[in-house]
């Protein structure tokens, strides 16, 4: 049954819930002669025995949405944790802004302009919504230990001037309403939202968004639809993301890569890949 | 060049020189070792089938045994004394189970660890308050434990090994072989492990966690038993063996938090690692040193090994 | 109806970003500090020295463990030997260099207990939860066992103790014999308001938010840019530093001399109770926490007593001692059960009720 749900929407892209809304973008058909920001090179990730990724190249271009699916346990995840420093690959390597890098921690990946958000919301439970967002400009604050702990000075006209930063983004996103409120106790959609915000305040130049439409209903993926545009449009921020619903991948990405048990099967614009039949093979299963 | 002789060649010497010295204080170190890894073994017991780190699990083992002294010295002979302390251990089990894990359950890990912290502090009052702060001799020859000692010829020398030693290694041979057939062949054993994997599955399957707890926690109480009437035994009974306890902490670390060979693996290391560093290279730096010896070398290894002896690595995941 | 902050409007990022936005709450603090400086001067020698001053001392030993256990969620049972470190530091450094005012090597002191929980911080990038608390034991044990074993820390004394030389501030003795309560209890004030603070400061600031993302979410508050190690070893730092002033205090403005046991693993429990029960990740419950632990036993002294000598009934102090522990374990777990956010918590669902008092609907 499901699988039959899915090749329906794999085939009906213009079913899909942000094509209702009027909100669709034609896939812009220069996006694959753009600069290259990021490029995964025959990147391979093992742990003990299993192997999570064999052999993955791809590359996301400056200013495009790039998608990644695949099927459940395909590697995904995986990918994005790799591409930020979260995972070191086995073998391979990932070029970004020029740049390759053997082991990058984290930290240094988001000071290079690499921004996330989480499958399962990773916010910050015991802070507000605006401490949240705020925490997400740390990199951009510089007052020194003394003028913190006088809270004066330098550190006093920081935090003012981020602030507005934050505010900016908090009206972009529609939640002055819950800015003062702890994270654990919204519902889950406005959760994504404030993730969400939380990576714009870093200003990256490359988001990677992990399922941010998962649990979300028809209402809210719009939203989150309109934002990652809006993002991807006002902002020129190039994002990756990983997502289910397939009838929003296809409208809103430029380019999408498909994975199955870790390993690339397409490569392509929504149409081309809506069209390749290890694609349609790996959503359907192949009678054996 | 003095120091480094000090540190790098004497001691060598040393336990070259006089073997019977060095099986002396490796024999020592067994004991106490063995002690160390009978606690641990409570920890392991209780952290595999809740997922509770017992801070407390040191305390019980004084509890336990001051309860035995202290139902001796009201005019309880032995063996009542020693059934009577068994039924305190299970009614702890039980009182745990209901007042302390109950409504906590599905809390995060640290605030069950705190809770025992509430416990330890909670039993040695309560301890004290009912059987009196002072220290007490353990009831050895009534239990019929042997005492006394036997010296064997070894290397030029004699080495003296208490016949309590023995005994104790024994015991607890016999006890973690106990455990361990219990754990794999009865229904309840197979209970635990299930519930050691998951806790949902566990209960999806029928298997009541409040139960299983009761019974782990009435287990770890019993190991208590037995090791705080082998460490008495050994020393006074009083709360001031709770220092000695927490030693089984560092072992939980060597050891891992899972594992029961770990723990007594772990718990030999720290028991031998500790008598020698203390005989042999104590004395350079002042001796006393086995107040943190364990803690320096379970935190060297943790830089180095994180996940303990036996545990697998760990992969975070998003 | 007076509590209340309709008509208070915020025009300003300043503003709202103030510790305390409401002007209740201001001059609430206000007068809490002046009656503080007043009972100074009209309080008995036994409320300052028995009372206040080691209440005072516990808030600003409990605010460091605060830092470090509530904020950056890093657990440690190292309490009681960083606050010997300070003590200990503060000593050799008065010993010295006797000239310059012993206030300043109290604040002195406390860079040096830092020093030290940063060494014994450091693992805590690769290990957390139980396996840090047992390497903070590694520091309990081998601090204790330094003040005991190296007799250079208190200057080859033959007793093996500190002792407060007399020492003073604008010609007035602050530690030492001769020194008044009143005296000491006015510096101790003072310090502690000064360091709160601060704390408060660091904790409302760019450097708190990332010690709170560390201990929600570590993976998360790595992948937004915090260099986790950086900032654990900052919350270490700053904790220990308020931990060791503490201890200063408490050897040279409380207690006038101590020995190696003082600082002790029971001092690292009673310390992290106070935390626990006064609310984790709260300063106000800091203070909350350190009154009820310190000033349970004193009142079980009083209250104990009253209760059964009408039926014949003496109890010793050791028995007061015994229930002390009971009932510290009992609360504990009680707050961890009813209320894990502890007095703090309480206090704020007090005001939100005092808010819409007497119409709350």
């Amino acid at each position: 049954m499901n699988a039959n749900t899915t090749v329906e929407r794999v085939a009906a892209p213009q079913a899909a819930p942000v094509a209702q809304g009027g909100a669709a973008v034609v896939a812009r058909p220069d996006a694959a002669a753009r600069e290259v920001l990021l490029a995964v090179e025959n990147v391979s990730l093992g742990f003990g025995g299993v192997k999570a990724l064999t052999d993955v190249s791809f590359d996301i271009r400056k200013g495009e949405i790039r998608a990644i699916i695949g099927p459940n346990g395909a590697g995904k995840t995986s990918m994005l944790n790799c591409i930020n420093g979260f995972y070191h690959p086995t073998e391979g390597r990932i070029t970004f802004k020029g740049e390759t890098r053997q082991k990058m921690r984290p930290h240094e990946a988001a000071a290079g302009g690499i921004a996330r958000t989480f499958q399962n919301v990773a916010l910050f439970k015991g802070m507000s919504t605006l401490d949240n967002i705020m925490t997400g400009r740390s990199l951009k604050m510089r007052a020194n230990l003394f003028w913190q702990l006088v809270r004066f000075g330098p550190a006093t006209r920081e935090e003012v001037e981020h602030r507005r930063k934050v505010e900016d983004i908090i009206d972009f996103l529609q939640i002055p309403h819950i800015r003062k409120t702890p994270v654990g106790k919204l519902p889950y959609g406005l959760q994504k939202r404030v993730e969400l915000g939380r990576a714009l305040a870093m200003e990256p130049e490359l988001l990677l968004l992990d399922e941010p439409m998962a649990g979300m209903n028809l209402e809210e993926k719009e939203d989150m639809s309109r934002f990652i545009l809006d993002v991807n449009q006002e902002f020129g921020t190039t994002i990756a993301l990983i997502e289910h619903d397939t009838g929003v991948v296809m409208d809103l990405s430029d380019r999408v890569v498909v994975l199955e048990y870790g390993r690339k099967i397409a490569d392509g614009t929504p149409d081309e890949v809506k069209a390749n039949q290890a694609v349609i093979d790996a959503y359907l299963g192949v009678p054996h | 060049m003095d120091l480094l002789s000090q540190i790098f060649v004497e001691p060598f010497a040393l336990m070259v020189e006089m073997p019977d010295l060095l099986v002396q204080t490796l024999w020592e170190g067994f004991v106490s070792g063995v002690l160390y890894a009978l606690i641990a073994l409570g920890f392991v017991l209780i952290f595999k089938a809740s997922g509770v780190f017992n801070f407390a699990q040191g305390i019980m083992v004084v509890f336990a045994a001051l309860t035995l002294v202290g139902f001796y010295a009201m005019g309880v002979p032995a063996i009542g004394a020693l059934v009577l302390a068994v039924a305190v251990m299970f009614a702890l089990a039980w009182t745990v189970e209901r007042v302390v894990l109950r409504p906590l359950v599905n809390q995060p890990d640290i605030i069950l660890f705190m809770a025992t912290f509430g416990l330890t502090y909670f039993l040695i009052g309560f301890g004290e308050l009912v059987f009196g702060g002072e220290p007490k001799q353990m009831i050895t020859d009534e239990l019929m434990l042997p005492t006394g000692a036997s010296d064997f010829e070894f290397g030029g020398g004699y080495v003296r090994i208490q016949h309590l030693d023995i005994a104790a290694a024994v015991i607890a041979s016999i006890m973690i072989a106990t455990l361990g057939v219990f754990f794999s062949k009865t229904r309840i054993g197979r209970a635990l492990r299930a519930v050691a994997d998951s806790h949902k599955a566990a209960l999806s399957v029928g298997i009541s966690l409040n139960q299983i707890w009761v019974i782990v926690w009435f287990a770890a109480g019993i190991v208590a038993l037995v090791t705080g009437i082998m460490w008495g035994a050994r020393s006074d009974v009083s709360f001031a063996l709770q220092i000695i306890a927490l030693k089984a902490l560092p072992v939980l670390i060597l050891g891992g938090f899972t594992s029961i060979p770990g723990a007594i693996v772990g718990g030999l290391i720290i028991g031998i690692g500790e008598k020698l560093g203390e005989f042999y290279w104590g004395p350079i730096i002042g001796g006393g040193i086995e107040s943190w010896f364990a803690y320096v070398i379970a935190l060297i290894f943790l830089l180095f090994r994180p996940q303990g002896l036996f545990g697998e690595k760990i992969i975070e995941r998003v | 109806m007076i509590y209340r902050e309709s008509g208070q409007y915020k025009t300003s990022y300043e503003a709202d970003r103030a510790v305390f936005p409401l002007r209740q709450d201001r001059i609430g603090i206000a007068v809490i500090i002046a009656a503080a400086y007043a009972a100074g001067v009209f309080g008995s020698d036994f409320l300052l020295q028995a009372v206040l001053i080691p209440f005072l001392i516990f808030s600003l030993a409990a605010i460091g463990l605060n830092i470090l256990v509530g904020y950056a969620g890093l657990l440690s049972l190292g309490t009681g030997a960083f606050m010997g470190v300070g003590a200990y530091a503060c000593y050799k450094l008065m010993t010295a260099f006797p000239e310059v005012n012993v206030v300043v090597w109290i604040l002195m002191s406390g860079f040096f207990s830092a020093a030290v929980g940063v060494f014994f911080g450091l693992p805590s990038l690769r290990i957390k939860g139980f396996y840090l608390a047992v390497a903070t034991l590694a520091a309990q044990f081998f601090l204790q066992w330094s003040f005991n074993r190296i007799p250079w820390l208190y200057n080859y004394n033959i007793s093996g103790a500190i002792e407060a030389p007399l020492t003073t501030l604008f010609g007035v003795p602050i530690t030492g014999a001769t020194a008044t309560a009143e005296a000491r209890y006015l510096v101790v004030l003072t310090l502690v308001i000064g360091l709160t603070w601060l704390a408060s400061n660091l904790v409302h600031g760019r450097i708190g938010r990332q010690w709170m993302a560390i201990r929600d979410m570590d993976i998360a508050a790595e992948l937004i840019g915090i260099r986790p190690l950086h900032a654990k070893l900052m919350a270490f730092a700053c904790s220990s530093y308020f931990v060791g002033v503490a201890g200063a205090m408490m050897v040279f403005l409380w207690y006038g001399g101590a020995e190696y046991n003082v600082f002790n693993i029971d001092q690292s429990f009673f310390i992290l109770f106070m935390i626990i029960i006064g609310g984790l990740g709260s300063l106000i419950g800091s203070f909350m926490g350190a009154a009820l632990i310190f000033m349970l036993p004193i009142g079980l002294g009083i209250v104990l007593p009253a209760i059964t000598e009408p039926f014949g009934i003496t109890v010793g102090a050791a028995t007061i001692e015994h229930l002390r522990f009971m009932i510290v374990g009992a609360l504990i777990i009680f707050f961890l059960i009813v209320e894990p956010h502890g007095l703090a918590r309480l206090w704020q669902i007090g005001k939100q009720k005092l808010r819409v008092w007497p119409f709350p609907y």
